[in-house]
């Protein structure tokens, strides 16, 4: 039972729940605004995608306790070790000062309601993006709780994430030992796609896929692993079969236009082995296993996928979580060793 | 190989360069600081003629945002892609045998044999006799 | 001596396979070779104020290019002028020189984009005017793509009614950075409009829209402009696909240039799987996103992906069918393919000839001699 997931979606109950972790007058803000629930176009709470349907329990949110995420995720699926990922909008704030005030409730909350309560359970540090320098303070504050593995980051934000606007968060997670997660997501402070936004929830979920590509593109142009050799940053939700095409068009142009970021001196190839990581789920696979085990050889590392179930996302049905095509030496590296390479905190705190 | 006698060295100034063609190859011949230097015509990439293309310096960093232009006129630049070739050895500057897989492997014609190593633009030995430019192909 | 990675073979002319390039860029010598064919109105308006687009710079791009005019070094016409501007240059280096016998020209430059709407339609009239009289007149071999307002779909679509049928226009082109994605509403009467002439729509990465070219704000460098293309098209194609363009316009054809292809497989993966979850939202679908793509869709080659090692690439093409693919150089751009090494692979003959030359004659109608 060592197998660790790397993506696991704790709901709040609702802002009630975070009321005891509401400091001074913004307990009261939310009441007397009217404030509703932060929760993100990316996820429309009832929609297929945001539960699978045997995991919405008949009153109340899915994924909203601790004995839901056990009964459903951790004991069916034999989870040694688990890593909480908060979607809680709290992104989406325009006023920083609200944004601290929310992501500081829901990291307290979650390391009250849910670390507290499982030893299986890790956690992402929520940030409020929207001030870099607060994000810092928030990522210095909770990094003391060793539970705390990684700063969590949404796919789209104010811009991209590998300019220098950002680099204080990574420095942050560096110096103490944290990865950086980007997950699925977005702000929507600019439109949801590169070409306006869509219509359709159906182009925004997919649109995250290329959402992610731009921010590869970004983190490694910008140099942001020259500057933090040993970071990990993990793509979470992203899907991954794109990853060698999109590395492939990448590689091509910087072999010409290298002097334009030349700080950026191995290959983004070489880049993403040593300090990119990607969550197994959803994986958009081919029709027939063989192509899965094409794309895997296309990858040309078994160091970069990491096991997860996305619970209580619709990604699978029943009980089994692997996409056809993997073998179980490759599942055992996906499902323990790569995790266990990647969040080095992990490893100080799990048995 | 024989040795071929393509022009005066006066012919090519320093920091310019000039292409023949010896045997139906397209030869380039660079004057560095008055030596010189022979390349084959034809990026390794795609093919495009390396003569054409502009002499740069290397511009290299260890940090971002930091710009070190040194060895200014020692590279040629594909006129295409841009890859930037050192014109005295060849090599590349990016250079992709860093870049190792478990299963590398080079499209070889049938008949010739399997070559893999890093992208270098083929050099020719060029010497100077007298006044004269004297390429070996 | 060192050695090629790839050993190179220099292929005499005559021997060179003939080819279809599907992405030609003819280029203007100077503003005024539109004249003949602009209102003076709008001669004047180009004198004072320019074409105005969504985009901060009056002129040059605020990502500059990394070879001038964003061209060969070595394209420049001997007589003069910027690359691409001369027929007679382009038929030499490129057309003769790479046995081209069937060429697709996609002019830049055009009314495309331009914010002004009445300037923006005068504009393309006057570019479609100048490929006929300028480019078509002077090279059999070569093409035409009509280019539209697409920003007003009503005018677009008068402008592709003007040029259906006629002379040797074989397809609409449109740039792929639109004001909102391609699927959107706004943009159907422009696609009813092709479809009911039968002409394909040439999707070419770039364009004036006014978003950045990520969903995350505008990056720093050219090179992240330039493999972001990939991501922009996707969503425009994701938007065609799921907006239903190919269910509402059973005849419409559309092509995919200058963003690359390989992205094409995951991304069908991706929408499928999306598709079938999310199935309520979309029931206008009548078939699966890969299907639509599968039979509507086409892409050019350019700027091919380079795996390594290279066979990858043959498991990308299977997955797309070889009967997709239209073989591009760009010429004059500085991102060419040059096609005698863009696919140093071993393939069958069938492949080669659907590859570099089939394919399009199919696609265009076009027989060569």
């Amino acid at each position: 039972m060592d197998t660790i997931d790397c993506d696991i979606h704790p709901s709040v109950p609702s802002f009630q729940a975070l009321l005891p972790y509401l400091p001074g007058h913004w307990g009261d803000v939310v009441v007397t605004r009217g404030m509703d629930e932060l929760n993100s176009i990316s996820y429309p709470p009832n929609s297929p995608l945001t539960a699978r349907p045997d995991w919405r329990p008949s009153k109340g949110k899915p994924a909203a306790s601790v004995e839901q995420v056990r009964a459903e995720c951790l004991e069916p699926f034999g989870i040694g070790t688990g890593i909480l990922n908060c979607l809680y909008g709290v992104q989406l704030l325009f006023s920083e000062d609200m944004a601290v005030a929310y992501a500081r409730a829901v990291n307290d909350w979650v390391a009250c309601e849910w670390l507290d309560k499982d030893d299986r359970l890790r956690a992402s540090i929520v940030i409020p993006v929207q001030s870099v320098e607060l994000a810092v303070e928030e990522i210095d504050r909770c990094a003391a709780d060793k539970r705390f593995v990684q700063v969590l980051m949404l796919a789209g934000a104010d811009m991209p994430l590998g300019k220098r606007h950002y680099w204080p968060i990574y420095a942050a997670a560096a110096r103490h030992g944290l990865t950086v997660g980007i997950h699925a997501g977005s702000n929507y402070h600019n439109p949801s796609t590169a070409v306006g936004w869509p219509s359709y929830y159906t182009e925004d979920y997919v649109a995250q896929a290329q959402a992610f590509q731009t921010q590869l593109t970004s983190l490694i142009c910008e140099g942001v692993f020259t500057r933090h050799p040993t970071l990990k940053i993990v793509m979470l939700e992203s899907g991954w079969t794109w990853l060698p095409a999109h590395l492939w068009r990448l590689t091509k142009y910087w072999r010409g236009l290298r002097s334009e970021i030349p700080w950026v001196d191995r290959s983004p190839v070489e880049i993403v082995r040593t300090n990119i990581r990607f969550s197994l789920t959803p994986t958009d696979a081919p029709p027939r296993a063989e192509g899965l085990q094409r794309i895997l050889d296309h990858l040309q590392s078994d160091e970069i996928l990491l096991f997860s179930t996305d619970y209580p996302h619709n990604q699978f049905e029943g009980d089994d979580p692997w996409p056809a095509g993997i073998s179980p030496e490759l599942r055992r590296k996906i499902a323990v060793d790569n995790p266990r390479a990647t969040y080095a905190r992990l490893m100080e705190t799990v048995a | 190989m024989t040795r071929h006698v393509v022009a005066r060295t006066s012919e090519i100034p320093p920091g310019e360069r000039k292409r023949f063609t010896i045997k139906g190859r397209p030869i380039a011949v660079f004057n560095l600081d008055n030596a010189f230097y022979g390349m084959l015509d034809r990026c390794p990439h795609q093919g495009g003629s390396l003569c054409a293309g502009v002499t740069t310096g290397l511009v290299i960093s260890k940090e971002p945002g930091q710009y070190d232009y040194v060895r200014k006129g020692e590279f040629i630049r594909c006129p295409w892609h841009g890859w930037e070739f050192d014109i005295r050895t060849g090599q590349s500057y990016c250079d992709p045998e860093r870049i190792r897989s478990k299963s590398y492997s080079v499209m070889a014609e049938s008949g010739a044999s399997v070559v893999a190593g890093p992208y270098v633009a083929e050099t020719i030995p060029v010497a100077v006799e007298e006044d004269y430019i004297v390429v070996d192909v | 001596m060192n050695v090629d990675v790839r050993p190179q073979r220099a292929t005499p002319v005559a021997s060179k396979l003939a080819i279809a390039d599907c992405d030609i860029h003819p280029a203007q010598r100077t503003p005024h070779d539109l004249d003949p064919w602009l209102p003076q109105q709008w001669r004047d308006h180009a004198a004072q104020y320019g074409a105005i687009r969504r985009l901060g710079m009056h002129r040059g791009p605020a990502y500059p290019k990394s070879q001038p005019d964003a061209s060969r070094r070595d394209a420049y016409p001997p007589e003069g002028g910027r690359q691409g501007s001369s027929p007679s240059f382009m038929a030499k280096q490129h057309l003769d020189g790479n046995n081209v016998v069937l060429g697709i020209l996609n002019p830049l430059a055009s009314g495309e984009g331009v914010s002004n709407p009445d300037y923006s339609a005068a504009l393309c009239r006057a570019v479609n005017h100048w490929q006929e009289e300028v480019w078509l007149a002077a090279d059999s071999r070569l093409y035409g793509s009509i280019v539209v307002p697409y920003e007003h779909a009503d005018v677009a679509a008068a402008e592709i009614d003007y040029w259906a049928g006629r002379g040797r226009f074989v397809q609409v082109m449109i740039l792929s950075r639109t004001a909102e994605p391609l699927g959107n509403r706004r943009y159907w009467k422009m696609f009813a409009a092709a479809a009911a002439a039968n002409l394909p729509v040439a999707v070419h990465a770039f364009g004036y829209g006014g978003s950045p070219i990520t969903s995350s704000g505008w990056p720093s460098y050219y090179i992240e402009e330039m493999t972001g293309h990939a991501q922009s098209c996707q969503a425009g194609l994701s938007s065609m696909i799921v907006e239903g363009i190919f269910e509402r316009f059973p005849a419409l054809r559309v092509v995919m240039v200058e963003a690359g292809f390989a992205w094409a497989p995951s991304l069908a993966w991706r929408l499928d799987k999306v598709w079938k979850t999310l199935r309520a939202e979309t029931l206008h679908l009548k078939q699966s996103p890969s299907d639509y793509m599968r039979n509507h869709v086409w892409w050019t080659t350019q700027p091919m992906e380079e795996p390594e090692p290279r066979e990858h690439l043959l498991d990308t093409i299977e997955w797309m069918g070889w009967d997709r693919l239209l073989f591009a150089t760009d010429y004059p751009h500085w991102d060419f393919d040059d096609p005698s090494q863009a696919l140093p692979l071993r393939i069958t003959e069938a492949q080669r000839r659907q590859f570099f030359l089939e394919n399009a004659c199919k696609l265009y109608g076009v027989d060569v001699p």
